[in-house]
């Protein structure tokens, strides 16, 4: 793990008129690495990813990519910025105008310049990764919703980014389909060489997918730490989290340690 | 939103309480409009700006050019004949007794030409093309599919305004031609079947006085209205928030900008053309 950060977040503030949904959030993203962040709905998890790719604008604070302040950045360096990233949200944001195979090809086609035989090949080609070959014809109104989530994955992924943010990948998916996306997750960020942000509810997910842990509560981070810290930590916070959300993987309320987050699989 | 792409968050003056009284309405009115022909404003320029990449958003234009043009004819053909059947009618009884009928001819010509065929033209185009703009790209908005082309790093001017703003410059012009043509064509045939008047003495009524300047004129106009049209739908669908409600009123706020603006710049276009430069 190299030791610079490729995205660091810093003392980041928002509000949303008199609703403070970010309260000075830090946070680091080392090369290579996946990080994980936790937290329950509400507590700004999607309005963090927005800023780290520029879409909105901290109030105070500061986002650094490679070293590289976005707010003090042109639209053009920040748009050259963009394309080291691909990215999931919450929603698929898939364009509805266009067929998924169109969604797919349209980073290549704006950014590559591909067309014709190569392109289509390629945008197969992602979308079998996703598990959905075949389907390029359909509009997203016509997918469900898993498989909106996995067009989005597949668009996202299509310029083989370099930092990759994903919003809540594996919401809504059956256990099945979850189980492929996080490993997706995984062998891309081993094949692309890829650093991630997964946001997620999912403690296997979490455990799973990420190298590094963030808890996120009301606007700051509550916990940070490895996956394996995760599971030993006393931390208040994280406990509670996890009680709340899945007791199973706590084991009996009190008894701490006694069932780690996340050697307890919670599909096994 | 970041770095010069659109301030979204908050529409203007969203749940901020107001004082009432009318000439606080009225200047609160004033501050939103001078806000928003600012806002208008800037998101012209940007699409100027990325006229530079035109050739490769030529497909775009295209689509939008028989979006807004080759759909509407229909409504146009129906608004037309009938506008030059109506200004006949009129014409005719206003004239009666006063002036000899050839000059029907000339006031139809005239009157359709310099100002019914481009303002109706753009007016009834235009609360077509600018609410379904508005509703398209407010969905957009809503949906986070404008956030997820400028995550990609596409500018969604470049790739959604900018399309649309050109394909209305061109289209409007085209279809206000068709709409002239049409609307004297009506205005020939009820002069003719209803008013008694033949035609050789209603086209001798529209040469006597034939000006090319009038037509020219009349196209000016709608070249700008339909600039108007697209950046007014443009604007309203990506300042929109607040879901589905959002987008209603974002289709709104676009017909009744568009509405307004044609007729205002009507006005300034009228002065300009007729009276500095062809009067
Ligand atoms: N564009 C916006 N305008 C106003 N408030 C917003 C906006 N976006 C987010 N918020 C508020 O900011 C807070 C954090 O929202 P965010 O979407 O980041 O939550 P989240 O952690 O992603 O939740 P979930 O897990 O449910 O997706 C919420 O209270 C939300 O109401
Ligand atoms: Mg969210």
């Amino acid at each position: 793990m190299a030791a610079r950060p490729v995205v660091e977040v810093r003392g980041l503030w928002k509000s949303f008129g008199d609703k403070e949904a970010l309260r000075g959030v830090d946070l680091k993203l080392h090369d290579g690495e996946t990080l994980v962040v936790l937290g329950p709905s509400g507590c700004g998890k999607s309005v963090l990813l927005k800023h780290v790719i520029g879409l909105m604008e901290p109030d105070r604070g500061s986002i650094i990519v490679e070293g590289r302040d976005l707010s003090g950045l042109s639209q053009a360096e920040l748009n050259e910025i963009r394309q080291k990233f691909g990215m999931v949200f919450q929603g698929a944001a898939l364009f509805d105008s266009m067929t998924v195979g169109d969604n797919v090809a349209l980073p290549l086609r704006e950014h590559r310049g591909m067309k014709g035989e190569r392109l289509s090949a390629l945008v197969e080609e992602k979308l079998e990764l996703v598990g959905l070959k075949g389907i390029s014809s359909l509009r997203p109104a016509e997918l469900s919703g898993g498989m909106k989530k996995r067009v989005a994955l597949a668009r996202a992924i299509a310029l083989d980014p370099d930092i990759i943010l994903y919003d809540e990948p594996t919401t809504g998916l059956d256990p099945v389909m979850a189980e492929q996306i996080n490993e997706l997750i995984r062998s891309t960020q081993r094949k692309l060489n890829a650093s991630s942000i997964v946001v997620t509810h999912d403690l296997h997910s979490a455990c799973f997918t990420g190298d590094m842990v963030a808890l996120m509560d009301e606007g700051r981070i509550a916990f940070y730490g490895t996956t394996d810290e995760l599971t030993t930590t006393e931390n208040e916070a994280v406990r509670n989290f996890i009680a709340r959300g899945h007791p199973a993987a706590t084991g009996a309320p009190g008894g701490s340690g006694a069932g780690p987050a996340c050697a307890d699989d919670p599909f096994a | 939103m970041s770095n010069g792409s659109m301030e979204v968050e908050g529409a203007p003056a969203a749940g901020v309480e107001r004082p009432s009284g009318f000439f606080v309405t009225l200047g609160g009115a004033a501050l939103d409009f001078i806000r928003e022909a600012g806002a208008g404003g800037i998101l012209f320029w940007r699409g100027l700006l990325s006229m530079g990449r035109l050739p490769r958003s030529l497909p775009l234009v295209f689509e939008q050019m028989r979006r807004i043009g080759v759909e509407s004819l229909p409504l146009v053909i129906i608004t037309s004949i009938f506008t030059g059947a109506v200004t006949a009618v009129q014409a005719a009884y206003q004239l009666r007794e006063f002036v000899p009928e050839q000059y029907i001819g000339t006031a139809i010509y005239k009157s359709v030409t310099i100002e019914l065929g481009p303002v109706l033209t753009a007016l009834v185009v235009g609360c077509r093309v600018s609410a379904s703009i508005a509703a398209e790209l407010g969905t957009m908005r809503v949906t986070e599919q404008v956030d997820a082309m400028e995550a990609m790093a596409i500018d969604p001017v470049r790739y959604l305004a900018m399309p649309r703003i050109v394909a209305g410059l061109i289209m409007l012009p085209i279809v206000t031609v068709f709409a002239d043509a049409l609307a004297i064509g009506g205005g020939f045939v009820v002069s003719n079947a209803s008013l008694g008047i033949s035609p050789s003495t209603f086209v001798n009524g529209m040469k006597m006085y034939f000006f090319a300047g009038d037509v020219f004129g009349g196209l000016i106009k709608a070249f700008v209205f339909g600039g108007i049209i697209t950046l007014m739908g443009c604007l309203a669908g990506f300042r929109t928030s607040g879901g589905a409600v959002g987008v209603g009123q974002a289709a709104t706020r676009a017909v009744v900008a568009s509405c307004v603006l044609i007729l205002v710049s009507d006005y300034v276009l009228a002065t300009l053309l007729f009276k500095i430069i062809f009067g």
